[in-house]
């Protein structure tokens, strides 16, 4: 029972108590760039979990024959590999939105979910549970992205995956009395909205303990 | 010249990493507990970008470019990025290494510093732009003052953020906020304050 727990561990603790951009205070950067709609933030989500679950298995395959001193450079040449390949897919299959992530896809290579997972769980465990934590640290992520992105689109251009939820005969250029909120599209909403999520995610496990 | 310079503030201000970006963001968050370390990272970081940009600027025109090998940039690019480090940092140590001992514990983590890379990515962007646009590395020249630039405004960024974290030991902060939440909110504000540089031009 111990093992299968471990395992569960490996899946679940990444979702909510040990989520990796909450509490581990990781890969932030492109979660706050890519979060203005909702679609960039699903396509990088998907995108990172696809990586961090592969990556965490060749990097557990071969954890035994790479050598200390060079590991962060074999870990970044794998993870490079498949970033380089997921991007190409993505500018065959989906160029509009490989063109709106612009730079972040290739900065999935330095997010610090990868490295901090491959250091901290692929170096020292076996492929299932490498496989199952990098799927749930993909997931932790995803989630993040997917409110904060949620909440930008809604109140900052009353869309959601593009299609129109406010309806257009409530604007203020159309008779109503609604506006978009501008400030949810700058830079700086992203920051304090996370903000906002952390606080949120605190009180609600602080309460339980 | 006076394109290199325009380019150099901009970067500094209006296109700032942090603020703009969201660039180098876990270490910014993570090390930003007090002024003097910050200035310590904050100055590795410029140095590596410095060395880093350039050489990836030839790279990219020089061998990519021709041979039509755009693909391999992300591999390239982290592992020119990596390598330099490595180098840098056993180049400190034996040089230095009083410099060494302020340095030599971030230099690790600057590989995996999306500040760096994420550079190199721009660049890599701007490359093919319209000369007259400000925004555009069309020589060597701009590549070294695009790097300089991106450098000073991390480092600008995270000693202000230090500033303001170390007079925030002393306020009463919502409990669930306190730490990580109550730093979001302030780079949030200070992400604002940033926005007005967003005209500036020379």
């Amino acid at each position: 029972m111990a093992l299968a727990q471990k395992t569960k561990e490996a899946f679940l603790g990444p979702l909510n108590v040990n989520n990796p951009v909450l509490v581990q205070i990781l890969g932030i950067c492109s979660a706050l760039a890519v979060t203005v709609q909702l679609k960039p933030a699903l396509v990088m989500g998907i995108s990172v979990t696809i990586i961090v679950a592969l990556s965490n298995v060749v990097i557990s395959l071969i954890r035994k024959s790479i050598p200390m001193r060079i590991r962060i450079i074999v870990q970044l040449v794998v993870v490079a590999a498949l970033v380089t390949i997921v991007s190409e897919i993505l500018k065959a299959f989906a160029y509009d939105v490989a063109m709106q992530l612009s730079v972040y896809i290739g900065l999935i290579i330095t997010n610090c979910i990868l490295m901090g997972r491959l250091e901290a769980f692929a170096m020292t465990n076996n492929v299932k549970d490498s496989l199952l934590d990098g799927l749930g640290n993909g997931f932790g992520y995803a989630i993040i992205l997917v409110i904060v992105a949620f909440v930008r689109e809604l109140l900052g251009s009353g869309k959601l995956l593009g299609f129109q939820i406010i309806p257009d005969s409530w604007y203020v250029a159309n008779g109503g009395c609604y506006e978009n909120c501008g400030m949810m599209l700058m830079p700086a909403m992203a920051l304090i909205l996370v903000g906002c999520v952390i606080w949120a995610h605190r009180s609600i496990n602080e309460e339980k303990k | 010249m006076e394109h290199a310079l325009s380019l150099f503030v901009r970067t500094i201000f209006a296109d700032n990493m942090v603020f703009a970006f969201f660039l180098g963001m876990c270490s910014f968050l993570a090390v930003s507990k007090d002024v003097k370390t910050s200035l310590g990272l904050g100055i590795a970081v410029i140095f590596v970008q410095t060395i880093t940009l350039p050489i990836n600027y030839l790279l990219q025109t020089q061998v990519l470019e021709p041979l039509g090998l755009g693909y391999l940039s992300f591999i390239l690019f982290i592992a020119v990025i990596a390598a330099i480090t490595q180098l840098v940092e056993m180049i400190v140590e034996k040089v230095s290494p009083s410099l060494y001992a302020t340095l030599g514990i971030f230099l690790p983590l600057i590989a995996v510093n999306c500040a760096i890379m994420g550079g190199s990515l721009f660049m890599q962007q701007r490359v093919g732009l319209d000369p007259e646009n400000v925004k555009a590395i069309a020589n060597i020249g701009d590549a070294f003052a695009f790097a300089i630039g991106s450098g000073l405004g991390w480092l600008m960024a995270i000693v202000c953020l230090a500033g303001i974290r170390e007079k925030m030991e002393y306020n009463d902060v919502p409990k669930p906020l306190q730490g990580i939440g109550i730093t979001f909110i302030t780079v949030g504000l200070m992400a604002m304050a940033f926005m007005c540089f967003s005209g500036l031009d020379i």
